[in-house]
């Protein structure tokens, strides 16, 4: 066992973890931070994403010691108190969300495109999305969702 | 885009965001693996690395003896199989004795830690003697002296025969002007869930415990699980959390859960257990692969003359959902046309792999693949319009089908109609350039079967409304949102009729020891069922709120009326519908001369008004506590014969499809440009919600079509993973286009049907039709894939020749 610090969301943790812990592992058994999902366990379907130094990483198949030192965001970093995230927002008026299970993992990524890229393409889009496995919705209305996030967060800005 | 009519309704129709959503963007949704219970024991399954064979021994002693190891299950601490449906249960908890295929668990361990508990997994010493599996139907069917079930007394691996005979098939042949046949064959797909499986167990110290599922039927994982562990049900609580999507791969009980169970009332501790994702795959439940030789007759006059199939389902281990999909391979090809003269034969083997079970479209899907592609091939045979065709063929409203399906509403001919034009279908069809087409098919389904599986006289559904001093409306059913968003639509229901916005109506639901019952979400029956026992118990409460307000303005109450079956509904054999005492009647009209809105309870006529929180404390002056329920259940319907309950819905829901692909002939893959899809859902309650459906069963649809696949190498799962079985990304989804289509459903909630289910069947023969039209290739075994597209282009020697 060594004792590991993570900085998650802006707060400090130090736990006592085996090497060979997980990230996920790490931010849902030790921390309790279940938001994030775990869906096969080896990094297929992607419902483990948590930013790490503002990037999509797959925290089901990276060590938890490789995150030390590094900024992490997990999706209930994402809003801010009750405001929700534009990405958070459009998903849940475009009807993007039904069992939910893969929401955190879109919005994780959402977030990190709409950031990075103001007006992504539809192809930029659907490559963001794709990064994640969804088995309810087809995908269209998270695409619709991530657009209208970006056009809010275009209108935003200008404000 | 989902559109509803307007008929004046304030929150029925509307696009409304799924309660939980807001939960579920946040992180916050609880699923069932994010429940932290008080230090919790994990366990891990040992599972059969073969798919036949006989225990002959089994050493669990180091196991047991390893620190931190607090228990071991073997099958014989099961002394009860089970199954989701009484007639079939054959399933053990643990193997016993013989395994009957990989991936079966075979010894179980609870410890301290999941580490130690793969450790302990390790220590587990089993001698297997391999024994002759049986992989595949054929075989099955064959006489042996070692069939997987011996309990049956068969003598082979028939599991369930079904043969049904309507009409003079040979009279139909003969008045065909065109008769086509045509093998089809189907691989087992898989549902492919987000959530893998997963149980909690929490323990009093009285004997209770408390089983937080991942599970699409609360109520019959209650029942099994009773009978499992052999102890009484008022024991049991199960209560479904958050669930990460299910499509019928959730909907039986599962071994896990009666291990956790066992486990947790053995040992005096709480505990967990959660599937890998390779765990999913060993269990599977997922659609049957399936051999299907089918004929059709058709003639220009008078459409489908016959309609005749022999089918082959490879049900793998054990009976699941089983003796349904027999029946619905045939039944469910009862609409959306009339078919005069109708056969089916349906076998259900079983065969040393992974049970299969009901998937999204449970049955109806691979026939209905079949049937598509033949009627479109006569329609060419014969040069008819496709689309045309059918449109006049669908079936009009208040049919009675050839095996005494009351057909109710049928709203698809103006959405097909739509959709053809808004695809231009008629400039299209048959003029593309090669490697460019169009291709359309149609489908039908259950909204919701009208009989249980556990045959008694209680409702299907029940719905408890309570309002609070507050004005608070809490609603309570049974009923598991599974992620389609059934939470919502029962509260919309609640809304509408209580004239409250939605963040008035909370929702309990899923829990066996403070909800009504409900039997689940499978067979597309929630919003039917529960959705009418939501409107019901809602009218009641309206009542009562309606007298305090009379009480308070002193006014006559309004006089009801007396819930009676019109004559004039339809009926059959001298039969009408029977509504048991207490039910108000299909869709009973609810208007009072009272309008209730924005807090207040106004009399029309009078227009004199009380606060709806004056009315609430009126009534709680008289009663004490605010409550009513309502029910749900089908009313009698169907024929006579033997296996006449099979596929009998209180109505039906009709989809079409158009669907635009490009076939690349050198490489043989397939792009699906363009779904149209008109689907006749009645009223669509929440546009929102229908969409998602819409579109989600265009996903699966796509999957089964192009690419998925389970793999078996002699019973050897060969793809247990997200890697090896592929599913359809965000660029193989295609455009979607969702043209207004509905009905008025006599005795739907609000005129609503299903929408979850039957949208998935048609779309993959319309892709097989569109590749037709594209390179005039008629491909019989999915999934379509490209090595398969080349080797029938390669035989039809068409290539280049339509261009």
């Amino acid at each position: 066992m060594n004792l590991l610090t993570l900085t998650i969301n802006g707060v400090s943790h130090t736990k006592a973890v085996a090497p060979s812990m997980t990230l996920l592992d790490y931010l849902r058994d030790e921390v309790g931070l279940t938001g994030t999902k775990n869906g096969c366990d080896s990094g297929e379907c992607g419902c483990c994403s948590v930013m790490v130094d503002g990037k999509p990483m797959l925290s089901c198949i990276m060590l938890a010691m490789e995150a030390e030192g590094r900024e992490i965001t997990t999706i209930e970093g994402i809003a801010k108190g009750n405001d929700l995230h534009p990405v958070q927002e459009a998903m849940v008026e475009k009807g993007a969300i039904q069992c939910g299970y893969c929401t955190p993992a879109m919005v994780i990524n959402g977030v990190h495109l709409l950031d990075n890229n103001p007006e992504p393409s539809d192809e930029q889009v659907k490559e963001c999305i794709s990064a994640t496995v969804c088995r309810c919705t087809g995908y269209n209305s998270i695409e619709k969702a991530m657009h209208s996030a970006a056009e809010k967060m275009r209108q935003t800005r200008h404000d | 885009m989902t559109e509803a009519p307007d008929k004046g309704y304030k929150i029925i129709g509307k696009p409304v965001p799924l309660i939980g959503s807001r939960a579920k963007v946040m992180g916050q949704a609880l699923y069932t693996d994010d429940i932290r219970l008080h230090n919790p024991l994990t366990i891990k399954i040992l599972r059969s690395p073969h798919a036949s064979a006989n225990i002959l021994s089994l050493d669990t002693s180091d196991a047991l003896a390893l620190n931190g190891v607090k228990g071991v299950l073997t099958g014989a601490d099961f002394k009860n199989t089970f199954g989701v449906l009484t007639i079939s249960k054959d399933e053990p908890a643990i193997a016993r004795d013989v395994v009957r295929y990989e991936g079966e668990p075979v010894a179980a361990v609870a410890a301290e830690t999941a580490e130690i508990a793969l450790r302990a997994l390790e220590l587990i010493k089993v001698t297997y003697e391999l024994t002759e599996g049986v992989f595949d139907s054929k075989t099955a069917l064959k006489p042996t002296d070692r069939p997987l079930h011996p309990e049956l007394g068969k003598g082979n691996n028939l599991h369930k025969n079904v043969v049904q005979e309507f009409g003079d098939m040979d009279q139909g042949f003969k008045d065909a002007d065109v008769v086509v046949k045509k093998r089809f064959r189907f691989a087992s797909i898989n549902h492919a869930f987000t959530e893998p499986h997963a149980t909690q167990v929490e323990i009093d110290n009285q004997g209770n415990i408390t089983v937080y599922s991942a599970t699409q039927v609360p109520h019959y994982l209650h029942m099994a699980m009773a009978e499992v562990l052999e102890i009484p049900e008022h024991n049991i609580r199960i209560v479904k959390p958050h669930l990460g999507g299910g499509f019928g791969g959730k909907s039986d009980p599962f071994p896990h859960e009666m291990i956790a169970a066992k486990f947790a009332l053995d040992l005096g501790r709480n505990v967990k257990v959660k599937f890998s994702r390779e765990e999913v795959f060993f269990s599977h439940h997922g659609r049957h692969q399936t051999d299907l030789t089918m004929k059709l007759g058709f003639s220009k006059d008078k459409g489908i003359t016959a309609l005749g199939l022999d089918t082959l389902i490879d049900g793998g281990a054990y009976g699941s959902f089983g003796i349904v999909t027999t029946y619905y391979n045939g039944v469910l090809l009862q609409g959306p046309y009339k078919v005069p003269n109708f056969r089916f034969h349906v076998d259900r083997l079983y065969t040393n792999k992974p049970m299969c079970g009901a998937m999204r479209g449970h049955g109806g899907v691979n026939p209905r693949f079949a049937s598509e592609v033949l009627l479109d091939m006569a329609c060419a045979e014969v040069g008819m319009d496709p689309a045309e065709t059918r449109l006049n063929m669908i079936h009009k409203e208040n049919t009675l089908t050839t095996n005494e399906y009351r057909v109710t509403s049928v709203g698809l001919r103006n959405g097909l109609t739509e959709a053809m034009k808004r695809t231009k279908w008629k400039e299209k069809h048959g003029k593309l350039p090669f490697g460019k087409g169009i291709g359309v098919a149609c489908g039908f389904f259950i909204s919701g079967s009208a009989l249980p599986i556990h045959w008694n006289k209680l409702p299907a559904s029940t719905v408890r409304i309570t309002i609070d001093y507050d004005g608070g409306v809490t609603l309570f059913s049974g009923a598991a949102d599974i992620g389609q968003g059934s939470d919502t639509m029962l509260a919309q229901m609640a809304a509408e009729v209580l004239g409250q916005p939605m963040e008035n109506i909370k929702v309990i639901s899923a829990d066996t020891r403070t909800t009504p019952v409900d039997l689940g979400s499978y067979s597309s029956r929630v919003t039917f069922m529960a959705g009418n026992a939501s409107r019901n118990a809602a009218i009641r409460m309206r009542r009562i709120l309606v007298e305090a307000a009379c009480e308070l303005l002193e006014m006559q109450p309004p006089k009801y009326e007396k819930p009676e079956a019109p004559d004039d509904f339809f009926r059959q054999g001298g039969r009408k519908p029977d509504f048991e005492k207490g039910f108000l009647g299909p869709n009973p009209d609810y208007s009072d001369g009272f309008i209730i809105e924005d807090g207040l309870i106004r009399s029309e006529k009078h227009n004199a008004s009380v606060t709806y929180l004056e009315a609430v404390e009126k009534a709680l002056e008289f009663e004490g506590i605010l409550q009513t329920s309502g029910t749900y259940k089908a009313p009698k319907l169907g024929g006579s014969f033997k296996g006449a309950g099979a596929g009998l819905s209180p109505s039906y829901s009709f989809t079409a499809f158009i669907v635009e692909v490009t076939v690349d002939p050198d490489t043989g893959f397939i792009k699906v440009d363009k779904a149209t899809c008109a689907h006749d859902c009645g009223m669509p309650l929440n546009p929102l919600s229908v969409n998602g459906q819409i579109e989600g069963c265009i996903h699966m649809g796509l999957g089964q079509a192009l690419m998925e696949e389970m793999v078996y190498e002699n019973g050897a799962t060969q793809n247990p993973s997200f890697l090896e079985y592929k599913i359809p990304s965000a660029f193989e989804q295609p455009e979607v286009d969702i043209v207004p289509c509905y009905s008025d459903d006599s005795e739907g909630p609000f005129g609503a049907k299903e929408a979850g289910e039957g949208i998935l069947a048609p779309i993959i023969p319309a892709i097989a039709n569109a590749v037709y039209d594209a390179v005039g290739i008629r491909l019989t075994q999915l999934p379509m894939r490209p090595d398969r597209v080349l080797s029938a282009l390669a035989k039809e020697n068409k290539k280049g020749a339509k261009s």
